[in-house]
């Protein structure tokens, strides 16, 4: 039963990671009906920017979070504005081919600062070394687990009220449903695009922190744990923020339980699963989804007359 | 007055659609624009509205000028912010928002008045009233006319441009959506119609223009062009008592007619 729960808590605190960069995904893909595989390299590109300011420039820990989580909805501002807005209007597969060339350019100036060293994320509460952890009868939470898992569900909510209350968040549902129709009633689609981009970019810059925070650190190989959020958005279907939070559950909790049951499974059966099996399991249920249902769990169905 | 001048556009750079329209739209009149299908009726509110980019077309020549200031080719948002506000053709609202919702992106340029013009709205459409918190995908096509009007009006518009608001309705709703225009023109809109059902426009209108393959062929008071001879049997589908049907060689006529028209 511990082992249950403590893989519970580590597979909702992955899939809580995976929700923020996922829905990063889907709001991208509802505007712009394009699979911006820049996201992961923003993700890392805000934890860079966050430890580049706490810990290299010396600037107050939360400080530096804000700064470097709004930088990075900056950049993904900037990113829209000068690569994609040029776009509109070109196939959809060129856009999406920009956007791994996008990937690879912001992954590269990082890659390059980040140099052969982890980089730290800067420590809050030194008292707590890191981030610290708590004990609950057996099962070990750290810290840095319930941040990730509050940060994301009030992300959630706030989203869930933004587009349902404010001004431009319902604008932003028209114009994913109707771009000619939202230009009609005066929304400026340009600025609801820019907005989209900076939301993604906030929302991939928290998941960052969580990925690389406390002793997990920054390395060249981190934008690997937010890649992982492409299955779950495929799984859940491509356009529907429910379904890449359900999915990024699904792979969450998929990766959590095979890493802690691998070994038993493993000694009962006799078959040998190999090292690290957790990381490729979610790639495997995608798989098998995509065979029962190609348009993911809540994907609308595309409908194509010949 | 909104005013078009001489107004040219192209489609992907090859397809001429509009050569060389003129007319005008004085403050307060309801006018007509008639015309077949692939006339270039809807491509005139486009221009007007700024929506050419979308489908990738282009004003090459010619002005559109709202009470003397040039709006030709300006961004959407912008021509909405100047009092033009258009219903699509096909009503196009957003049917997965509620209604209240589908309002309130009507007023996105105009967020100061939102809830007054809101009860508004609701206050002319009764059956929107009772209906504001569902899917708008859900009403019938006659409220979604109305809603796509009314959204249209939360912008508290100086001129209304309807695409085709009596397309795929019940004569019975026709008759409704001709009164509402009436209605709405009463309170002080502007409204170009656009439409392909030539005795509802000209009935409620004060002008009327008709368009032909991208020119205007004729204009004239709507009263006049409900009794002209070719207007009754090209759009009208009525022709003198006991003659035959006109043959091609007549709308040869009518072709020469415009012509020197034009």
């Amino acid at each position: 039963m511990t082992i249950f729960l403590q893989a519970t808590v580590e597979g909702l605190s992955l899939a809580a990671i995976y929700s923020l960069v996922a829905i990063g995904f889907v709001l991208i893909y509802k505007s712009m009906d394009v699979l911006s595989f820049a996201q992961p390299a923003l993700a890392v590109v805000g934890a860079g920017l966050i430890s580049s300011l706490a810990v290299d420039r010396g600037v107050p820990f939360w400080l530096a979070l804000f700064i470097g989580i709004t930088l990075t909805g900056v950049l993904g501002l900037i990113v829209e504005r000068t690569f994609l807005r040029p776009m509109v209007g070109e196939p959809v597969f060129s856009v999406a081919i920009l956007t791994i060339g996008i990937d690879i350019l912001l992954r590269t100036t990082l890659d390059n600062w980040i140099g052969l060293n982890p980089r730290y994320m800067g420590d809050p509460f030194p008292t707590f070394g890191n981030f610290g952890s708590a004990q609950f009868s057996g099962v070990t939470i750290k810290y840095l687990e319930i941040a990730a898992l509050t940060t994301a569900i009030l992300i959630i909510i706030a989203l869930n009220i933004f587009f349902k209350k404010s001004k431009y968040g319902v604008a932003m549902r028209a114009t994913s449903f109707d771009q000619e129709a939202a230009l009609a009633q005066g929304i400026n689609v340009g600025r609801i695009f820019g907005l989209v981009w900076f939301i993604a970019g906030i929302l991939a810059a928290f998941a960052g922190f969580f990925i690389t925070g406390g002793f997990n650190t920054l390395s060249q190989t981190s934008f690997v744990v937010a890649l992982r959020a492409l299955p779950a958005v495929v799984i859940g279907g491509l356009d529907s923020i429910p379904g890449a939070v359900i999915g990024s559950i699904i792979i969450g909790l998929t990766q959590g339980y095979v890493a802690y049951y691998q070994y038993d499974f493993e000694t009962i059966t006799g078959i040998t699963l190999g090292n690290g099996f957790s990381l490729l399991a979610p790639y495997i249920i995608m798989f098998v989804i995509l065979v029962l249902k190609p348009d993911g769990l809540f994907g609308t169905k595309e409908v194509e007359r010949v | 007055m909104l005013s078009v001048q001489n107004l040219e556009v192209v489609y992907q750079d090859v397809i001429l659609v509009l050569r060389g329209v003129s007319f005008e739209i004085p403050k307060g009149k309801i006018v007509a624009l008639l015309g077949s299908n692939g006339s270039g009726k809807t491509t005139v509110i486009r221009s007007i509205t700024g929506l050419l980019d979308v489908q990738n077309g282009d004003i090459t020549k010619g002005n559109i000028s709202v009470d003397g200031e040039d709006i030709t080719n300006l961004n959407p948002s912008k021509i909405v912010e100047k009092g033009i506000a258009q219903v699509m053709e096909g009503r196009r609202i957003f049917s997965e928002l509620t209604v209240v919702e589908n309002l309130r992106l009507g007023g996105h340029t105009n967020s100061a008045n939102i809830q007054n013009n809101i009860d508004r709205v609701l206050d002319m459409f009764p059956a929107l009233k009772d209906r504001q918190k569902g899917e708008a995908g859900y009403l019938s096509g006659g409220e979604q006319q109305m809603l796509a009007i009314g959204r249209a009006l939360m912008s508290e518009p100086e001129y209304l441009l309807l695409d085709e608001p009596s397309l795929g309705l019940a004569p019975k709703l026709v008759d409704q959506i001709s009164v509402l225009i009436q209605e709405i023109n009463k309170q002080g809109v502007t409204v170009l119609l656009v439409e392909q059902n030539a005795n509802m426009a000209l009935n409620i209108s004060d002008h009327g223009y008709i368009m032909e393959t991208g020119n205007i062929v004729m204009d004239n008071d709507s009263q006049k062009l409900l009794n002209d001879e070719d207007v009754r049997e090209f759009y009208l589908g009525l022709n003198a008592e006991g003659t035959k049907r006109k043959s091609f060689k007549d709308v040869k006529h009518y072709k020469r007619k415009k012509r020197w028209l034009s």
